[in-house]
């Protein structure tokens, strides 16, 4: 098992590399040259003709990517200019944001949307599969972006049951409590999308696998059916629900975007969209690095419990 | 085209969103046409006036702009980009995944690769990079939602043009010279449209979502031009004083997007029934049983008795009659075989007996199982479970799929061990190997850590055997235990399990097609066809003196050892159609001694004390028509 880790995580690294170019690429596309939005257009010729020679950016495109990669391996993402912090410090610290919500979410939404499923299947064609088949396509139908402003709307500014937004509250212990507080909205709103596909999926992974003939032996055996249920059907249907699961961790990183505008949250989403409406290309190139990495990562994590899960896939 | 439009229809939700998306599009058609205030005139004196307001029947937003007018213009333009963006991703998608499937190889490679990769990215990175790269503004944002949708729609079809790219008439034409493109364009693109108008349908409504989203967040349609999403953008800030600026456009998207969700799921049940939600049904944790009125036993002795034993399948439409009231009897520590060709019912016989036909699509429709004093038809569920693999246990025919492929097989045998005795774990993984050592099996302790693919069949049939054995049960039902195996192991199979019921003292069903197995280890044989019991008797009666015809035909076709190259006769003919009732003889059609009395009424069981019997109102040895009409 150690072994496959090890192979899984170097298989990685081209994956890894093919990121940092694809970003590279897209970045050096980018109409206009950096040197004239830092100076604003009122600059003159010779001060950007300037700042391009200090930030390297006269020197040919290959040899660019290699700095720009040889920096990064060295920890230095570079300056962002609009905020005029180096970018690996304000990535890591709105990463960190993003991860809390974002992982909150992805454990609601794959424990909700399991559970939904199954209890859908079992009782296929009954009043609680007609609910739950409804309820999926209501959630997957609403913009999350809304979603989150109706429920601030109810639940914070009415009933006052959650503050509003923001992480932490402005005065007052930044604790456990507080967080949750903060948390509980933006969370549940985010795993709203990913609960509905993962309820789907597992619905149908779940009706499959309830007509194996090794379901027929457990029932054969005399087992109870809420242990046939749970622990034989499930444990097949995780095989190919498992994937769906790593899929949808793309999509509640990419959901999160939103859910930071609608919630003020201090995460990477958020600072990405700041970064590209003021053109803060070191900042973009950072966050989307970091981004795709910790995807790629958690990927990586999803096959290795997939081989945990079914001994048959050869390590 | 018309078809496809009826089979939407049936889906009542579907149409549903037929109906609302076509509303839609209709409206947002003559959006231009209808007397509207102009959606950008800015009225500051005017600003967030609530809904049903004079001159403003949704209110006016944060400039003082009418709403209704914003809303119309706004879906127009919101319907317009999703829908572009999702044949723009189609389109290119589609040809993508056409030429890497098509071309293979080299091609392939280079183009999913790069597919790959960008599936390695969290979609919204790609869409705002894009963005980046492009500038904010509506159809930059089109293209991102678009170019982000690529990799799905290439895969898809890809996936679908290998297949059709190696089909024979695809071949064929290739080998005629036929160019590539015609090729494409004539076999493979007719092919692979259905796929393509799923993929569309699935994902339009997310599409249309991503770019109200990316509007939404600034990055899309720029003022004073709005569609639905950068209108609820811009009420986000007035969200708390004036929320009716952003509920419009919400539920307007909503409206949307849910529209086109319910028809696309329509149109995949409809070109695509594989993944029909509804087609795939739960078997229950027990046969249904309909209503009908209980009968007694009749043989006080046995230890399992079914009389008149009737099981079908139910599809709605059509009604299978698989098992057509059978009666057998089970006495104590006896075998008794269960033969018959595929399809002949002994199986559903079999599962019928403590309800583990599938169900639905199965109904016992009358009848009674007689086991002790109690009729396992009428038991409770839970009743039935106490029962289950306890008192009588089965053992299945292909252990490959009957056993659970991720559980070890100390796990399942430990948890059949603890669902009807209360021992603790330690004692019950004491009698699991030594259950694993009874049914001789080499090094049970490994063999109790092992899964089942990393055992030979053999093996498996063994673990099937001892955890039949678990709880030292009173009936074994044994459903063809040595069909999936090779002739050595087979051999070997008989042996333990004629063994261990002699050991034990064990009561036997045991089903097979071959009547070499049957004259090795049954006491008793009953033969079914079509859903019938039509001869029953000793093992040596019916082997020296087979009274039914097709009892006769079915030992002809076991090959005997030395008999020299005779020709193995499969039996000529099918059997009567499932799903109407018998008018006579069952086996009438295919049976050379047939009669006209045979076709007239059904025939009945000569003996209804069940010792000897035959359905037949000709019996008799393997004669032929003309003599034994002489005979008479």
């Amino acid at each position: 098992m150690g072994e496959y880790i090890v192979k899984r995580l170097l298989s990685a690294l081209p994956v890894l590399f093919g990121i940092t170019v694809i970003v590279f690429l897209i970045m050096a596309m980018i109409p206009g040259d950096p040197a004239t939005a830092i100076l604003g257009s009122y600059a003159t010729p010779e001060n950007v003709e300037r700042l391009n020679r200090q930030l390297g950016l006269d020197r040919p495109l290959p040899l660019r990517y290699l700095i720009w990669l040889g920096n990064m391996l060295q920890g230095d993402f570079g300056q962002s200019f609009s905020l005029n912090r180096p970018v690996l410090e304000e990535v890591l610290e709105r990463l960190n944001a993003t991860l809390i919500l974002a992982g909150t979410s992805f454990v609601l939404c794959s424990l909700l949307g399991i559970i939904a499923g199954v209890i859908s299947a079992t009782r296929q064609y009954g009043l609680a599969d007609k609910g739950i088949t409804f309820a999926v396509i209501l959630g997957i139908s609403i913009p999350s972006f809304f979603l989150g402003m109706m429920l601030i709307l109810t639940f914070s500014v009415n009933l006052r049951m959650f503050p509003v937004s923001g992480m932490w509250p402005i005065y007052g212990d930044r604790d456990f409590n507080a967080l949750v507080r903060h948390l509980t909205l933006p969370a549940l709103t985010l795993s709203v999308v990913a609960t509905g596909v993962i309820a789907r999926l597992s619905r149908s992974a779940m009706l499959e696998v309830l007509r194996a003939d090794y379901i027929r032996t457990a029932r054969a055996k005399g087992l109870r059916e809420t242990r046939v249920v749970w622990l034989h059907a499930l444990k097949t249907a995780m095989v190919s629900i498992l994937p769906i699961l790593g899929l949808q961790a793309g999509f509640v990183l990419s959901g999160a975007v939103y859910i930071e505008m609608v919630f003020q949250w201090p995460g990477v989403g958020r600072m990405l969209v700041d970064a590209i409406l003021k053109r803060d290309i070191m900042l973009v190139q950072g966050g989307v690095v970091f981004v795709a990495s910790c995807y790629v990562l958690f990927n990586i994590i999803v096959d290795v419990l997939q081989t945990l899960l079914d001994s048959r896939i050869k390590t | 085209m018309i078809a496809l439009i009826r089979l939407i229809a049936r889906n009542r939700l579907a149409l549903v969103g037929l109906v609302v998306l076509a509303a839609l599009v209709v409206v947002s058609l003559i959006t231009p046409l209808l007397p509207l205030a102009d959606p950008d005139v800015i009225d500051t004196a005017r600003r967030f006036k609530r809904p049903f307001t004079e001159g403003a029947v949704l209110g006016t937003d944060h400039l003082g702009r009418d709403l209704l007018s914003r809303l119309l213009w706004g879906t127009r333009l919101s319907l317009l980009v999703g829908f572009s963006a999702a044949m723009i991703a189609a389109m290119v998608g589609a040809s993508m995944g056409i030429v890497a499937g098509y071309f293979g190889s080299v091609t392939d490679n280079i183009i999913m690769r790069s597919v790959d990769t960008l599936m390695g990215f969290p979609y919204i990175l790609l869409a705002l990079a894009i963005v980046a790269v492009l500038g904010p503004g509506l159809f930059n944002a089109l293209i991102a939602v678009a170019a982000v949708n690529i990799p799905f729609f290439a895969r898809n079809i890809r996936g679908v043009t290998v297949t059709i790219a190696h089909l024979d008439y695809v071949d064929a034409a290739r080998l005629n010279g036929r160019n590539h493109l015609s090729i494409i364009l004539g076999e493979v693109l007719p092919n692979v449209v259905p796929t393509i108008v799923v993929a569309v349908s699935t994902t339009v409504g997310w599409m249309i979502l991503e770019t109200a989203g990316l509007s939404f967040l600034g990055l899309g349609s720029q003022p004073p031009q709005a569609d639905l999403g950068s209108m609820l953008g811009e009420a986000r800030a007035a969200l708390i004083t004036s929320p009716h600026t952003s509920f419009v456009p919400g539920a307007m998207i909503l409206v949307i997007v849910m529209g086109v969700n319910l028809l696309g799921d329509g149109i995949r049940d409809a070109l695509d029934p594989r993944l029909k939600s509804g087609a795939l049904s739960r078997p229950q944790p027990a046969t249904k049983v309909a209503h009908f009125a209980a009968t007694e036993p009749q043989q006080t002795d046995a230890v399992l008795e079914l009389s008149g034993v009737s099981t079908s399948f139910d599809l709605g439409a059509r009604d299978l009659q698989a098992v057509r009231e059978v009666s057998l009897h089970l006495n104590r520590g006896e075998c008794l075989g269960l033969i018959g060709e595929s399809g002949s019912g002994k199986s559903v016989t079999a599962l019928s007996i403590l309800r583990l036909v599938a169900s639905p699509p199965g109904v016992i429709k009358g009848g009674s199982v007689h086991f002790g004093d109690e009729n396992l038809v009428r038991l409770p569920h839970h009743r039935l479970r106490q029962i289950r693999g306890n008192r009588i246990s089965y053992i299945f025919q292909d252990p490959l799929t009957t056993l659970h492929p991720l559980l070890t097989v100390g796990t399942q045998m430990l948890e059949a061990i603890k669902a009807h005795q209360r021992i603790t774990t330690r004692e019950a993984q004491e009698l699991a190997l030594s259950l694993l050592d009874q049914v001789r099996i080499p090094d049970p302790q490994r063999v109790f850590t092992s899964h089942p693919h990393q055992l030979s069949g053999g093996m498996r049939q063994r673990i099937g055997i001892a955890m039949a054995l678990c709880n030292d049960p009173d009936v074994i039902i044994a459903d063809e235990p040595t069909t999936a195996l090779d002739v050595t192991v087979q051999a070997q199979i008989l042996t333990l399990i004629d063994d261990l019921r002699r050991e034990r003292g064990l009561s036997v069903i045991f089903i097979t097609h071959d009547f070499s197995v049957v004259s090795q280890l049954c006491d008793r044989v009953a033969v079914l066809y079509a859903g019938e019991v039509v001869e029953l008797g000793t093992t040596q009666q019916i082997i020296e003196q087979p009274l039914h015809p097709y009892t006769a035909k079915l030992m002809q076709c076991v090959p005997q050892l030395g008999a020299g190259r005779r020709r193995l006769d499969a039996i000529p003919g099918l059997p009567p159609r499932a799903d109407e009732p018998l008018t006579g003889c069952a086996f009438a059609s295919r049976c050379d001694r047939v009669h006209d009395a045979c076709l007239q009424q059904p025939i009945a069981l000569s003996d209804q004390e069940l010792q000897r019997a035959v359905r037949c109102i000709r019996p008799g040895g393997d004669t032929k028509p003309d003599q034994q009409g002489a005979a008479a």
